[in-house]
């Protein structure tokens, strides 16, 4: 029939083919009359030649070479989908000499014009790529070249081939990293599992530990490690010492994640539930519940493997799933499999509070059919037992009442778990052992009556009447009993006659006797080892003085663990962890770096495209009236509305980092960031975007104009670029960011940095701020290009001294001499100076703050010798209750001040001090820092104590101001306004104020504050918050968080700014002493 | 990825296989067969069998259980519900999910195959974008095979001959949704009626305790679409109390930015059926429990013999009536037959299952009905300790128990006007009552 010059009667013959194919019947023979039709016009017949081709052209290579040339011609079909089609047969078609052929068809392909073809040759990629391992490297440019592809076509299934080629290489990811954050919500779903599970993947090893933190807080110890990293040239090492700040770009992967919890593939919302788990702070794990336990309504294979990823979730994060105990209760008519994962689930869950709920629904299941699961149960119960003491004694009297369960299978298992449980506390329940050794007679399970024998062989002395004539009863069924029980006689028997051998030994012996002709053979020499052992001879005596030792040793409890305590190592919602062994293609979930790697690297460059993108950005800034753009891009435009000023921001945050880099991507991706605006704004999709753009146009045009008198005066060739920056600062109301340019701008030429303010001064009205920035930012872009590449160590030196440039306060600025601090100094500094420069705009580093150094010994007094403190503002390395306090030594006199020391500290009660090693010479003229830490107790109360110099002792005495007393605490705005939810009333303390001249600012608040107060600003919760320039008439709030040393109790602190220059100060705190003062504080502050 | 497909039945017949890579002899199936022979039941074959070189994932759906082979790493969840996607299509093409249906169309299964997926890799999922490519089998052509029985291919081909050679079941056109931006409806749909429906269904998930106090209840609800409208109609459809929506899980047309910012569902939908949401109840609402069920079941210690005595009766029922109450017990194994009569509905009782069935019916305010009789055991056995928990199944119609409901459903986009119309069910999902 395939000879057959009717189409009709070809589709038939190959239809029938089709079903000998599926049935699994051999085709092959017919090889050559099918291949034949490969070129068949009819659709229907071609596409049946083409599974046939598929799937037998591997065992027929020489005649599947004849149609090679029909899918090359198709491969330049003018149809994208025959195109595609083709691309798709000749891939798999897995003949070894075409090779060269595949190659040349995905390289063409991949740089198609139809993105559908392009999917096709990610998906031709692997399997080349399985075809032949040695074409791995060009099969590596194929991907890198279509990683960079922007369609969400494209996406998934490259990110697939990248999966399956070359997992390995993640720096082909950094550059595409944001797209793929961007595009994940449209691609399709299956698409989205696999970039998800990769970019999991890649955040382990591109981002810092989220709860490193907590991690530390945890363990002190850790943290030595931290103080004496030598390595100076990593910036990021500061953000761990400060309160952990999370990369922008983690943020970014897991905000653009969250909507996909909502997914209706169970894949996805695993996906990203596992994500979660692996890369986010521990406060949001939480999100993923909810989505998880509504994975439970699905089938019951979804469920299977759901509930094992649950049952590993909650025993790292209990708390996540406690509110949603009652999904987990079991019905009847579950599956055992899945019965028994949702008790896992219970069991991991039970606390003290839930356990009786717990507890009570156990009950039920132990009456249940399934005695598989019934057994399951009462495991659980004894794990319950041993986790929870309070529990301890119910859960053994319910199972002492389970031992007279008619049902031998629950008995049995009861008896073991006894047996567990008694082994914790054995003296307490020698009742319950008597009652067990009463069952004897009638359990009929080997296991139970072994565990029973066992038990009382232990415990003899507890029970020293009973013991005895179990062993008389059990010696009398010695022969009838089965192997397991055979053995527990003879240890029974070896025990008793250890201490109680008046009593036993006849019986022992007869015990011992028998088992010497027993079948088993294990029994036969255990009893003739036991004999040796316990029997006094005349020869082997030596033995037998140990046997007590031997037999009636303290065995450890054994501990009831869960099975899903170590899968975690296994990234969640994979095969491997659902075996838990490694399955093959495995990719180990990496840990997480110690120091984050340069972030830089994602920036994409676009150096070519800032010329020429930013010409039209000038024109639609001035033609506002540009709307139109298709429906389309619209939705798509909407979608990515927020990720421009994230990915702005985080380019100026960076612009620090590598001097040469910077004005390049800041600006480039800044112009594409301000099409973007220009776009959003124009639409009137939401209702806000449309004012704000108006409320920007006016400062932006500001901005234009006088960055354009300045480019007068500058004369520098990179106005262009200039005049980007500066749009982008204007743009945005949340200036602190631009502060660590100017900083750094103040690096390079302080004088040119005052000459900027000056000049801002004058040209500047109303936006004084904002237009000052910009200027600055365009001095400084104009700089940059002269001094390129610095060195990075050189380039720390000189940002140390520009501190004091910027300082409002140049006092003795410590110098890294010692050696014992200077490391630590060093990066302290540095945090100084660049974490803010690392920091997203809204979540300025508490530590911004000056130093501002105390004294503790002037010179005069201290005949020579001054000392000066001031409070180090990051975590005492050996003590997280104790402040910090970095103390420097001068000596003005002409000779060398030696044994410097602390001594008889004086204390108010519960105060702790931890001196500083002593410093053994202090030469003429050097200066000498070192650190203390102190637990002040959260009160003001000066510490005070004597310092020693090897002729003089001087009294001194350091009292710190409130603000010193805490510690920042990284939050979200939710969670701040949970927390003050709770700090009402009493604990809440309000004063309205009048803001002094120097802080109108948003940002000049929260330098205040943060100057005034050891504390952390909150973020802004939504993103519209710091996006866009809140209307003048709406007040302005900034939040800040803290909590005291010694006691952990939450310091909130609110400045709600009003327009007439008044505020309002809230802090809430539970201490309302440190409450008060922390509000007088922070009044004189603000009101300076 | 996936590396092969068998479709297994449960007698252990392999009646399907497809490789998208090199072939896999159908003898790693013998693992599956091995653990179906320890489980006690199909449903309890572990989904995930771990062999020597494979990797098998299986579904068990309507009888059948769909093996995949899978030789690397891959997150299990994607290959299950790649599965039941599969499962789900041939549903949607042939009515039925069944070993026949399949053995029947065979040839459109293996297109089907082809199509969604390649090298392992899902490439087609979506049902408007499968059938743009794949037509599926028209209810002239089920007709024919119904006629004409066994002897299908045949009669297909007949059929062809007789329509002309153009019109085969692959789509002559080539299928254009796949790439497009709104990859799930397909372009150029024209309907003379153009209607849209949306079935509001919640399923009430509770085990009540042997008193009748409720230990654990839940709403939880999907609302099923069937759409039929001509062009690219973009749909909002509003809640009047959205606020109890808890939890949702949405369909990908729906814009998840507008559900966060303003809690209306907005979308372009497919074509046909499909469901836009599945949600959850929010947990603090306490749930209306239609039904009470008073029952005592006993079995007596001597005379092998056991008492059975259920009462059904409306509750919280909004002032709608309870329709299709039917009560499904599971008996202990030693329950040889049982003696019953009943004031209403009927009761069969399975001895080789051991699965009593109660069929009420409608429930009336005025009679309760009543079930009543002794069970025989079997003798000489101990007296079972456990009691059967009983499964209600019920159905309340016009009514969403949880008290969702729409607001209005507006269409933009399309100049005609559409029919609308909405419809609320109430069923009961897993519910048990424990005795």
């Amino acid at each position: 029939m395939l000879d057959s010059n009717k189409d009709s009667l070809k589709l038939e013959a190959m239809k029938r083919i089709v079903a000998m194919m599926a049935r699994g019947k051999n085709a092959s023979d017919l090889f050559p009359a099918v291949v034949k039709n490969v070129a068949c016009k009819n659709i229907e017949v071609k596409k049946l030649v083409y599974v046939y081709l598929v799937r037998y052209a591997e065992e027929q290579q020489d005649l599947a070479l004849l149609s090679i040339s029909t899918f090359q011609r198709g491969l330049k079909d003018p149809n994208q989908l025959i195109r595609a089609s083709a691309l798709r047969v000749l891939s798999s078609i897995r003949v070894t000499i075409i090779i060269p052929i595949m190659m040349l068809a995905i390289k063409d392909a991949a740089s198609d014009m139809s993105p559908y073809v392009r999917k096709t040759a990610a998906h031709a990629i692997p399997k080349l790529y399985s075809l032949d391992p040695e074409q791995k490297e060009p099969l590596i440019e194929v991907i890198e070249k279509l990683l960079a592809d922007k369609t969400t076509l494209v996406a998934g299934s490259v990110v697939m081939a990248f999966e399956g080629v070359c997992p390995e290489r993640i720096d082909l990811i950094h550059k595409n990293y944001r797209k793929l954050c961007n595009l994940l919500i449209d691609v399709e779903e299956w698409g989205q599992v696999v970039i998800i599970n990769m970019l999991t993947r890649y955040a382990r090893t591109q981002f810092l530990n989220p709860n490193a933190n907590e991690v530390l807080l945890e363990e002190g110890e850790e943290k030595e490690f931290y103080g004496s990293d030598e390595e100076e040239g990593k910036e990021e090492k500061v953000e761990k010492k400060k309160p952990y700040v999370m990369d922008p770009d983690h943020r970014l992967l897991l905000r653009n994640t969250k909507p996909l919890l909502q997914s209706r593939n169970a894949a996805v919302v695993m996906a990203v539930a596992q994500l979660y788990f692996h890369l986010a702070p521990k406060a949001e794990v939480g999100v993923t519940a909810k989505a998880l336990v509504r994975l439970l309504r699905s089938h019951s294979e979804v469920q299977f493997v759901v509930l094992q990823n649950v049952a590993t979730m909650s025993i790292k994060r209990k708390g996540m799933f406690e509110t949603y105990l009652k999904s987990f209760y079991i019905r009847s008519t579950d599956p055992t499999q899945i019965k028994v994962l949702k008790l896992e689930v219970l069991t991991n869950l039970a606390t003290e509070t839930s356990i009786s709920i717990i507890l009570r629904e156990f009950q039920t299941y132990i009456k249940s059919m399934d005695k598989d699961f019934v057994a399951a149960t009462i495991q659980a119960i004894g794990r319950c037992a041993t986790n929870i003491g309070e529990v301890r004694d119910t859960c053994l009297n319910g199972l002492v009442q389970l031992l007279s369960n008619r049902d031998e299978l629950v008995v049995a298992e009861s008896v073991v778990v006894i047996k567990k449980l008694l082994q914790m506390q054995p003296e307490q329940h020698s009742d319950i052992i008597k009652h067990m050794a009463k069952l004897i007679e009638n359990i009929q399970v080997p296991m139970a009556r072994a565990s029973i024998l066992w038990l009382i062989g232990e415990y003899c002395e507890h029970v020293p009447k009973i013991a005895p004539d179990v062993l008389r009863k059990m010696a009398k069924s010695f022969t009838s009993e089965e192997d397991i029980v055979k053995l527990q006689i003879l240890n029974l028997a070896a025990k008793l006659y250890l201490t109680n051998s008046k009593q036993t030994k006849l019986l022992t012996q007869y015990v011992l006797n028998l088992a010497k002709y027993d079948q088993n053979y294990d029994i036969r020499d255990r009893a003739r080892f036991i004999r040796q052992l316990i029997v006094p001879t005349d020869k082997g005596g030596a033995l037998s003085k140990y046997a007590k030792k031997l037999f009636l040793a303290l065995k450890p409890a054994p501990i009831l663990e869960s099975p899903f305590k170590d899968r975690d190592h296994f990234q969640l919602g994979s095969l491997s962890h659902l075996l838990n062994v490694k399955a093959g293609g495995y990719q180990e979930l990496p840990d997480w770096p110690e120091t984050a790697p340069d972030p830089s690297v994602r920036n994409v460059e676009v150096m070519d495209a800032v010329e020429t993108v930013l010409d039209p950005v000038l024109a639609f800034r001035q033609v506002p009236e540009w709307t139109k753009s298709s429906s389309r891009e619209k939705r798509k435009e909407k979608k990515k509305v927020e990720k421009p000023f994230y990915s702005d921001s985080e380019d100026e945050s960076r612009l620090t980092e590598s001097a040469d880099s910077d004005s390049n991507t800041g600006s480039g991706s800044e112009s594409s960031s301000a099409t973007e605006e220009s776009d959003s704004g124009s639409k009137s999709e939401d209702s806000g975007g449309e004012s704000e753009s108006e409320q920007q146009e006016k400062p932006n045009r500001k901005a234009d104009k006088s960055s354009r008198a300045q480019r007068v005066t500058q004369e520098t060739g990179d106005s262009e670029r200039s005049s980007g920056e500066e749009r982008r600062t204007a743009k945005k109301t949340t200036e602190p960011r631009s502060e660590s340019e100017s900083e750094e701008e103040g690096k390079e030429s302080s004088s040119e940095s005052s000459e900027s303010e000056s000049e801002s001064e004058t040209e500047s009205k109303e936006e004084s701020e904002p237009d000052t920035e910009a200027k600055r930012n365009a001095k400084k872009k104009a700089i940059t290009p002269r001094a390129p590449d610095k060195p990075r160590e050189e380039k720390q030196e000189v940002s140390l001294l520009d501190l004091d440039d910027f300082d409002l306060n140049p006092s003795p600025r410590v110098n890294p001499v010692n050696s014992f601090m200077s490391s630590s100094l060093v990066a302290d500094l540095e945090g100084l100076s660049l974490t803010h420069s690392a920091l997203p705009p809204p979540t300025i580093s508490p530590t911004f703050s000056s130093l501002k150094t105390y004294e503790l010994l002037h010179r005069l007094t201290g005949e020579g010798l001054a000392v000066g403190y001031c409070f180090g503002r990051q975590p005492f390395v050996r003590d997280p209750h104790m402040v910090t306090v970095q103390i420097q030594f001068t000596n003005h006199m002409d000779t060398e001040a030696r044994n410097l020391r602390v001594r008889e500290p004086r204390l108010q009660s519960g105060m702790r001090i931890k001196e500083f090693p002593e410093i053994e010479v202090l030469p003429p003229g050097e200066t000498v820092t070192t650190v203390m830490g102190i637990d002040f107790c959260d009160s003001t109360q000066a510490a005070n104590f004597q310092l020693c110099t090897h002729t003089r002792k001087f009294c001194v005495s350091i009292q710190p101001p409130v603000g010193e007393l805490m510690a920042p605490v990284f939050m979200l705005e939710n969670e701040f306004k949970k927390e003050q939810g709770q700090l009402m009333g009493m604990n809440e303390i309000k004063e309205t104020l009048v803001l002094g001249e120097a802080c109108q600012s948003d940002y000049a608040i929260v330098q205040r504050v943060t100057a005034a107060a050891n504390v952390g600003q909150v973020p802004c919760g939504s993103d519209q918050e710091y996006s866009s320039t809140p209307p003048p008439c709406s007040p302005l709030v900034s939040r800040f968080a803290g909590k005291t040393m010694t006691s952990n109790s939450l310091v909130l602190v609110t400045v709600i700014t009003k327009r007439d220059r008044t505020a309002q100060l809230t802090v809430n705190c539970e201490k309302m002493v440190i409450g008060t003062m922390l509000v007088k504080d922070i009044l004189h502050a603000l009101s300076q | 990825m996936i590396h092969s497909l068998f479709l297994v039945s449960t007698a252990g017949h392999i009646f399907l296989e497809k490789h998208w890579k090199s072939v896999i002899s159908r003898s790693v199936c013998d693992y599956l067969f091995e653990a179906q022979g320890k489980a006690s039941a199909p449903e309890n074959v572990p989904p995930v069998i771990a062999t020597p070189h494979h990797y098998l994932i299986s579904v068990y759906r309507d009888r059948i259980f769909f093996v995949a082979v899978i030789q690397t790493e891959v997150p299990p969840l994607f290959v299950i519900e790649f599965l039941h996607r599969v499962a789900e299509t041939f549903q949607d093409y042939f009515g039925e999910c069944s070993e026949a249906s399949i053995k029947d169309n065979v040839v459109i299964v293996y297109e089907l195959l082809e199509e969604m997926l390649d090298n392992g890799f899902p490439l087609a999922t979506e049902a408007n974008i499968l059938k743009e490519m794949i037509k599926p089998p028209t209810i002239l052509r089920s007709v024919v095979n119904t006629i004409t029985g066994g002897r299908e291919l045949r009669s297909v081909f007949a059929w062809s001959v007789a329509q002309g050679s153009g019109s085969s079941n692959v789509g002559g056109t080539l299928p254009t949704g796949q790439l497009s931006n709104i990859p799930w409806r397909r372009t150029g749909v024209k309907y003379t009626n153009n209607e849209a429906y949306f079935d509001v269904v919640e399923e009430i998930d509770a085990i009540l305790d042997k008193s009748g106090t409720v230990v654990f209840a839940e709403i939880q609800g999907v609302i099923d679409a069937c759409v039929k409208l001509s062009g690219m109609p973009d749909l909002t459809l509003s809640f009047v109390n959205p606020r109890l929506l808890d939890d949702v899980s949405f369909h990908p047309c729906v814009r998840f930015k507008r559900w966060e910012a303003e809690r209306v569902l907005s979308f372009i939908p497919p074509d046909g059926n499909f469901r836009l949401m599945s949600y959850h109840v929010n947990a603090q609402n306490l749930v209306a429990i239609p039904v009470y069920v008073k029952q005592n079941v006993s079995f007596f210690e001597t005379g092998s013999s056991g008492r059975l005595d259920i009462t059904v009766g409306p509750k919280q029922t909004m002032g709608k009536t309870i329709e299709d109450v039917v009560i499904t017990v599971h008996m202990p194994k030693v329950v040889l037959n049982a003696n019953l009569t009943t004031n209403q509905g009927t009761s069969t009782y399975d001895p080789v299952t051991k699965v009593l069935v109660w069929d009420i019916g409608k429930l009336n305010q005025q009679k309760v009905p009543n079930l009543k009789g002794s069970l025989s055991l079997q003798s000489g056995a101990p007296r079972p300790d456990e009691n059967p928990t009983l499964n209600i199944d019920l159905r309340i119609q016009q009514l969403a128990i949880s008290g969702l409901k729409v607001n209005r459903l507006n269409m933009f986009g399309e100049k005609y006007k559409p029919f609308k119309g909405v419809k609320y069910v109430t069923k009961a999902g897993k519910f048990q009552v424990r005795t």
